[in-house]
């Protein structure tokens, strides 16, 4: 019955992805773009939170206090500075500063905090689990990740429904120049999506962290799980970012069952599935490319 | 070199191809190809070594030119096929003992075939999405790759090209055919592409470029464009890792650095960035630039990287059109003549 281990264990891995792929479906909600950069962003809240805790040897939930707003501001100004004047450069160009960013921050964080891999202290949660039988044991560390997703998922939620800032991030995502011409100030929208977006990446790069250990190159992957979640789960669904990050984690720890390393492998290729079966409802479309090739 | 003057609507205009600066500089530019084939009899080992670097760097910009700047595709998981088009050498000289180059040739075949199926999967998507589903492919090829039990391949460790080269060449001769097929690569590659984008197809394709709905709207069939483009620059992407491995001899299937590795995909968004996204020339420019760049500016693997991503986020944003789309703007000159240019009877010289 180890199966039944791996899906619950998926299930709560699914709680990880959701949380590193709201901010990544956020930003693609409000601005559609896809941030390359997100995992990379995720991953400098992690070491912000190994400077803390090494240097002022605090635990590191009580480095979340200083590290989550100063995300913040780190996402705002990456906006004002960087994000928006791309985003007026058409579709292409927020991809490729992006891409630009991933690779400036990857190789900045190895010459910082050398290549070697790091961890965060989980505290006393981080080893303690719930035995409920011999093959199955559930980590508390992984059912406070969950409920922590579950309540970002639900915040986002709670303020895009009833907040003045919610109902402004709706308009802009909708048509941005007409929510600027009934007075909503678009371009300080998209800063404070992107704050926000960037406030849930560090959370989710710190949670990281306590549960596996990391190195300046991780953002990449931490990027396409979180990417992969949002497409299994339905672009533009943040539950449904839930949905995708639970398909993704069973998908990974049943691929890992068979063989270590099938992790990744079956991940990636749940996903790439999923494009397949996207494309052929496209079937029409295809038939008719085929039709003209031959 | 006939020119090829077509009479549109008014007599007075007049849609040309080629002008006297196009037509000198694509005689110059083969004239080039041809001392450049002589380097091994000129050139030390040094320079011949640096050369083939320059060669693999041109193809890569090229291909992802093709792509980004006529497709409006940024792939960022060409390192898939770079990867790949090594693999696919090592497997066919080490596990069944072919010649190294006709393994290379043949590899480079393999690797626009793969990008056949891939390209049903990729293709439907849009930017962002379409970028990162290409990174997930190229990622699942590595994983694939590093998994591969056979002995020739070498798994997660990497494996070594070495023997089927020293078997039937002395290290001399494997730099000169090397040198050679490298410089063959960049010269048959840039022909086929020059040829493709003057054709037919290439008109559709700068059409996409501009504006895949109004394109599709006027009959442009918009995803066999696309798919050709993606076929070729799969092949394009498998010659270059083909010519990684005759050049470095090992390589390793995981991480950053290695042949399926994302820094690939950082030098060629550098190389088509800084060169000018878009235009023939810029990717050949944006190549010679990132070459003088490593070559004359000594800098350590980490900054040489922070360098080259902080470039390219430069060039996004304050110049777009790059090194070659500036000068272009500017004094309207196109030097390989891939698109048509309008003559008015009054003007003379500019169109």
């Amino acid at each position: 019955m180890t199966w039944v281990a791996d899906v619950v264990h998926g299930i709560l891995l699914g709680g990880f992805y959701a949380l590193l792929a709201s901010g990544l479906a956020l930003m693609f909600g409000v601005m559609r773009i896809i941030n390359l950069a997100h995992g990379s962003l995720a991953l400098i809240g992690a070491y912000m939170a190994l400077l803390l805790t090494e240097h002022l040897h605090i635990s590191t939930y009580l480095a979340l206090a200083p590290v989550l707003p100063g995300a913040l501001v780190v996402g705002y100004l990456l906006q004002r500075t960087m994000l928006e004047r791309s985003l007026r450069a058409g579709q292409l160009v927020p991809l490729l500063t992006t891409f630009g960013l991933l690779i400036v921050i990857a190789n900045l964080l190895q010459q910082f905090f050398s290549p070697d891999v790091h961890s965060l202290d989980a505290g006393r949660i981080g080893p303690a689990s719930w035995h409920v039988s011999s093959t199955l044991s559930i980590p508390w560390f992984d059912v406070l990740t969950l409920a922590i997703a579950f309540t970002v998922l639900g915040g986002l939620q709670l303020v895009l429904r009833f907040t003045q800032l919610g109902r402004e991030l709706r308009a802009t995502a909708e048509d941005p120049d007409t929510a600027e011409l009934v007075g909503v100030n678009a371009r300080a929208v998209y800063a404070r999506a992107t704050a926000i977006a960037v406030a849930i990446a560090a959370l989710a790069g710190v949670f990281y962290g306590m549960r596996s250990a990391f190195d300046p190159n991780a953002g990449a992957n931490e990027l396409l799980y979180a990417f992969e979640a949002v497409v299994i789960g339905g672009i533009g669904s943040l539950w449904g970012t839930l949905g995708g990050g639970i398909v993704l984690g069973v998908s990974q720890e049943l691929g890992a069952q068979i063989n270590q390393e099938y992790f990744a492998l079956a991940g990636h290729v749940v996903f790439l599935a999923v494009l397949v079966a996207r494309s052929a409802a496209q079937a029409p479309r295809i038939r008719y490319t085929l039709r003209r090739f031959a | 070199m006939t020119d090829t003057a077509v009479a549109v609507a008014a007599p007075r205009f007049r849609v040309k191809r080629w002008t006297p600066l196009s037509m000198f500089f694509t005689g110059g530019l083969s004239g080039v190809v041809v001392v450049l084939a002589f380097a091994p009899v000129l050139l030390g080992e040094n320079s011949q070594n640096n050369l083939i670097q320059l060669y693999f760097l041109m193809i890569m910009a090229m291909m992802w030119n093709a792509l980004a700047g006529y497709g409006g595709l940024v792939s960022v998981g060409q390192q898939g096929f770079i990867g790949l088009g090594a693999y696919a050498a090592v497997f066919l000289s080490v596990q069944h003992g072919l010649n190294p180059y006709l393994s290379m040739l043949l590899a480079t075949l393999i690797g626009g075939a793969i990008a056949i199926p891939v390209a049903f999967v990729v293709l439907w998507l849009r930017n962002g999405a379409f970028a990162i589903a290409t990174w997930v492919v190229a990622e699942a090829f590595a994983i694939l790759v590093s998994l591969d039990p056979n002995p020739a391949i070498g798994g997660g460790t990497g494996t070594s090209a070495l023997l089927p080269f020293n078997l039937r060449y002395t290290p001399t001769q494997r730099l000169h055919y090397t040198y050679w097929a490298a410089l063959g690569a960049v010269a048959v590659l840039l022909l086929l592409l020059f040829v493709l984008l003057r054709s037919r197809l290439g008109g559709s394709l700068q059409a996409i470029r501009d504006d895949e709905e109004a394109a599709a709207s006027v009959g442009v069939r918009v995803l066999f464009g696309k798919g050709i483009l993606f076929v070729f620059a799969g092949a394009g992407c498998a010659a270059a890792g083909t010519i990684i491995l005759a050049w470095q001899l090992s390589v390793l299937p995981l991480g950053p650095n290695s042949v399926f590795g994302i820094n690939w995909t950082a030098r060629m968004i550098f190389m088509v960035l800084v060169g000018g996204l878009g235009t023939f020339e810029g990717p050949i420019i944006g190549a010679v630039v990132l070459y003088l760049l490593q070559t004359y500016v000594s800098i350590s693997g980490v900054w040489y990287f922070v360098m080259l991503g902080g470039i390219a986020i430069g060039f996004a944003l304050l110049l777009p059109r790059g090194i070659w789309g500036t000068i272009q703007e500017r004094f309207n000159v196109q030097l390989l003549p891939v698109g048509y240019r309008l003559h008015t009877g009054t003007e003379r010289g500019r169109s």
